[in-house]
């Protein structure tokens, strides 16, 4: 397929922002039937390219050749007509209404100019799905349906309006890993139908299993197109990043002390009322990682929340380094020791419009290093904050910088070095590199085996398999708000896929 | 997951058509607050001032339309009506005498809307809609007309004080209520607030009607008493008798400095702003939040009762019931908080600017030649109307001030991801 002709060609495509050269005559093309992966890390540029070829931004400089004729772009609707179609990671869907109306909003069959022609819509929505082996029921409400299927919709979507280009936006990031490898046997028969793929994403792995050719760029500019025989994670890495790049995380075995976090037959409803933690018990002892695996759902939210005092106990006990604790509001569980980093730092690790000093003090702007009588002291949040950004390698900001202007990488530092420089006895970090680039990743799984190493429990609670077979010493698999297992930290990954969708249950443990 | 920093940059941009077509921009869903926030963020001073400029060109278009007169001679009218040519240095003679009876008078009324603005700008700091400043202003006047009535034989300092702070805690205890009720069932403020104002309403309307446990009985109108010589406040420009300028506004002007000294620099205000920003964020860094929707309410309502207390012991010193119905001063506090962008000293400002408008307006001081009465102070509330709708529409002021940084030759706002990393 190496000599066939080019369906898409960026030429020397330049994108410049105040400040910031986001794209630097960047050349970028895709064949008939491939699958092309961009790669780089957050901030590469690699949105602003896919906006300029979807028509949301126009470049400065440069051009762009849809099947060999050149294209001028300048609006989605430009590019729908071109054939090019885009999956954003955030779908664009009406949760109330159907599968079927959701895409053939905007271009909906009618009966006698203005009726919807209902069937009609089913029909051909079928028809595309069967085609293309994407099974999802038309007939059900999106509100209804699982992610991976709402994907498949949105996939859908853009093959109704008769793309044959699709541009798909980091689309594992939202998916189970099972999820996961049903998408990439959905982009193989995308493929041997003729379609070509652009394939956004840093995740390495699933990059080389899928992708034929990939591109990375690194600052703005093209730095290297290969095909996925020629690379290797190191060398994807390495060109990401610009250095070598540790993907394996470098640690001793653990040395686990007296337990600081014990839970005990814990139990917690979700905000509907319903049990999502059914009787959790487990203990972390002083320097471990203890992990815990599961899919998105299973409780992990609920449980974090508990132990943090952020949601209610419906029953169970929580013993922080011996201390128990029964309702326990957040500011008492701060004060006994619990460090938090929170799975999504811009709903709860930070106020994005408070300055990083002003975020820094969010635990404790009430003590005295910070106020006396309620009187605050800005000046030592700032010096403050200035050591810890120092010290934690945080870029791109100053003290009064407003943390909503950071990268993802350095706002989570920020959200690190406040929880890890309160000393707590116990750290939960929650998803703690999600939506971070390898750079980033290297760094926090360093940190947190370092805090390990310093004697902190640490409770690690992550989507990615990988991150907890790369970093906890012992593993407890979720599912359905129980444990349904123990696992030493060279398990295997099918092992545990299997026991996190509930197959193969042994018997429950105790810890 | 990806790059969240473009998604947002978008959204900060001026193409609305295309952004409507993309579907990263439909996740985004604001709260008052962060709307406020990135209205603050992206226009600074200059914003405001479009707003106010396009509020009054809209005016003069309706008064050119309507009278077919010259929107500039009228704008000149309510400029002199409001007495701020009083500053010039070649007004004399009669006419600066004028004008300083003017000037006291734009001055009364902005002593009261920096409170009634204030109101609303602590409340929205919080995240939080207080839309019952009237009521608080009311319930702060009500009682301070009972308190500078009632105890008369308190020595004169005592007195006032005491009014003042019972009628301030007055407007407090009305709009706590609403934060109580927020905090514990989670009563949304909006619609709370607007029914205590009814209620407020109507107890005035009982109390100072005939009969009413408050009604003047040496008189047959429905009208209060008169607060005692001791409550009232000292005049220092003007005449007392003609309602000259009294020291409340020195206590408004402090309240300003009162309100940004809270916001930045107590642990109360780093936990209200935090609230107000992200509530979430706030609960899980160990705050309060619905002690915090309490307190900043009560606050809020402390600075209307203020505003109503001064009015009553400052130059009106009796509450009538037409003046219960027909008052305004705390709905125009939510446009001169709007206008200010909540901050001290931008509602100082607008306060200045709303008050000179009201003054100016009133039919008694314009010639009937260069301005129809009937538009007199309908101008007003058409300007008031225009600057909510203005500010509320924040994307279309930021798209014209989008549109004319792009005039200059610049595309976007910075990128902040790319320069970051």
């Amino acid at each position: 397929m190496a000599d066939a002709a080019p369906v898409l060609e960026l030429r020397g495509i330049t994108k410049r922002f105040p400040g910031i050269v986001a794209n630097d005559a960047v050349d970028f093309d895709l064949r008939v039937a491939e699958v092309h992966a961009l790669l780089g890390e957050n901030g590469a540029g690699k949105s602003t390219l896919m906006n300029v070829l979807y028509g949301l931004y126009h470049p400065d400089e440069g051009e762009i050749l849809v099947s060999g004729k050149r294209a001028r772009i300048h609006s989605p609707r430009e590019a729908i007509e071109l054939g090019i179609g885009m999956v954003h990671q955030h779908f664009m869907l009406i949760p109330v209404m159907t599968v079927a109306e959701n895409i053939v909003l905007a271009t909906e069959p009618t009966r006698a100019g203005v009726l919807l022609n209902y069937a009609g819509a089913v029909e051909r929505v079928r028809e595309i799905s069967d085609r293309f082996g994407l099974a999802v029921d038309p007939n059900a409400r999106i509100e209804n349906i699982t992610v991976g299927q709402q994907q498949r919709v949105e996939i859908l979507k853009a093959l109704y309006r008769g793309a044959d280009i699709l541009i798909l936006d980091e689309p594992t990031a939202v998916l189970t890993p099972q999820e996961a490898g049903e998408l990439f046997e959905v982009i193989e028969s995308l493929k041997s139908q003729g379609k070509s793929i652009i394939f956004i994403s840093h995740k390495l792995n699933e990059v080389l299993e899928i992708a034929d050719r990939i591109s990375v760029l690194r600052r703005g500019k093209m730095v290297e197109t290969c095909t996925r025989e020629g690379a290797t994670e190191d060398s994807l890495a390495r060109a990401m990043v610009g250095r070598e790049v540790l993907l394996r995380v470098d640690k001793t075995p653990a040395r686990p002390a007296e337990p600081l976090l014990e839970v005990e037959d814990v139990r917690v409803l979700d905000d509907r009322g319903l049990e999502a933690v059914r009787g959790v018990s487990l203990a972390v002892r002083a320097g471990e990682i203890l992990g815990i695996a599961g899919v998105d759902g299973n409780g992990q939210s609920e449980l974090i929340d508990a132990i943090t005092g952020l949601r209610r106990i419906d029953s169970g006990r929580v013993r922080v380094a011996g201390r128990e604790f029964e309702h326990a509001s957040a500011r008492q569980m701060l004060d006994a020791g619990i460090g938090h980093i929170p799975e999504d730092r811009h709903r709860r690790g930070l106020v994005l419009d408070f300055t990083l000093a002003e975020n820094i003090a969010l635990h404790d702007y009430a003590e005295p290093a910070s106020s006396r009588f309620g009187w605050l002291f800005p000046r030592r949040l700032i010096e403050r904050a200035r050591r810890l950004l120092r010290e934690f390698d945080v870029r791109g900001g100053a003290p009064e910088t407003r943390a909503g202007a950071l990268s993802g990488g350095n706002q989570q530092k920020v959200v690190i070095a406040r929880e890890v420089s309160r000393n707590p006895r116990v750290l939960l970090a929650a998803q703690p590199t999600r939506g971070l680039d390898v750079g980033a990743i290297e760094y926090v799984h360093r940190r947190l085996v370092e805090e390990r190493d310093k004697g902190r429990a640490i409770l690690l609670i992550s989507l990615e398999l990988d991150e907890i077979l790369s970093l906890a010493d012992r593993i407890l698999v979720i599912y359905e708000g129980r444990i349904v297992g123990e696992y030493p930290p060279d398990a295997s990954e099918e092992e545990l896929g299997v026991a996190m969708t509930g197959g193969g249950r042994r018997e429950e443990v105790a810890v | 997951m990806s790059e969240q920093e473009p998604e947002r940059r978008e959204l900060a941009e001026p193409d609305t058509p295309e952004r409507a077509e993309h579907p990263t921009g439909g996740d985004y869903a604001p709260s008052v607050a962060a709307r406020l926030a990135l209205f603050q963020r992206a226009g600074g001073i200059l914003t405001p001032l479009l707003t106010a400029v396009v509020a009054f060109f809209v005016g003069g278009l309706v008064v050119l339309v309507t009278t077919g007169k010259n929107p500039l001679r009228t704008y000149e009218a309510i400029f002199n009506g409001s007495g701020l040519n009083w500053l010039f240095p070649w007004v004399r003679g009669e006419e600066r005498f004028l004008a300083g009876l003017n000037l006291q008078q734009t001055l009364l009324l902005t002593t009261a809307l920096i409170l009634t603005g204030l109101a609303v700008a602590f409340a929205f700091r919080c995240g939080l809609f207080n839309i019952g400043g009237q009521g608080q202003y009311l319930a702060g006047a009500i009682v301070a007309v009972w308190v500078g009535g009632a105890l008369s034989g308190l020595p004169r300092v005592a007195h006032v004080v005491l009014a003042i702070v019972i009628g301030a805690l007055a407007g407090a205890v009305l709009a706590g209520i609403a934060g109580l009720l927020k905090a514990t069932v989670g009563a949304h403020e909006v619609i709370t607030t607007i029914m205590l104002n009814w209620i407020v309403v109507w107890i005035g309307t009982y109390a100072f009607g005939l009969g009413g446990p408050l009604q003047n009985e040496t008189l047959a109108v429905p009208i209060s008493e008169d607060v005692a010589e001791t409550a009232k406040l000292p005049v220092f420009w003007g005449d007392p008798l003609l309602q000259g300028l009294h020291v409340g506004l020195f206590v408004a002007l402090a309240a300003l400095v009162a309100f940004w000294i809270v916001l930045n620099r107590t642990t109360l205000g780093y936990e209200v702003r935090a609230v107000g920003f992200n509530p979430e964020a706030a609960r899980y860094g160990g705050i309060n939040v619905p002690r915090n929707y309490f307190l900043a309410m009560a606050i809020s309502g402390l600075f209307a009762g203020l505003a109503g207390a001064l009015d009553i012991l400052g130059w009106q010193f009796r509450l009538s019931v037409s003046d219960v119905q027909v008052s305004a001063l705390g709905f125009i506090g939510i446009a001169v908080a709007l206008l200010g962008r909540n901050t001290a000293i931008g509602v100082g400002l607008s306060a200045l600017l709303f008050g000179a408008l009201l003054n100016g307006t009133s039919t008694r001081n314009l010639d009937p030649e260069v301005f129809p009465p009937e538009l007199a102070s309908n101008l007003t509330l058409i300007i008031q109307g225009l600057v909510v709708l203005f500010v509320g529409a924040d994307v279309l002021v930021l798209y014209l001030w989008q549109l004319r940084r792009r005039l200059r030759g610049r595309s976007a706002v910075p990128p902040r991801a790319e320069a970051a990393t």
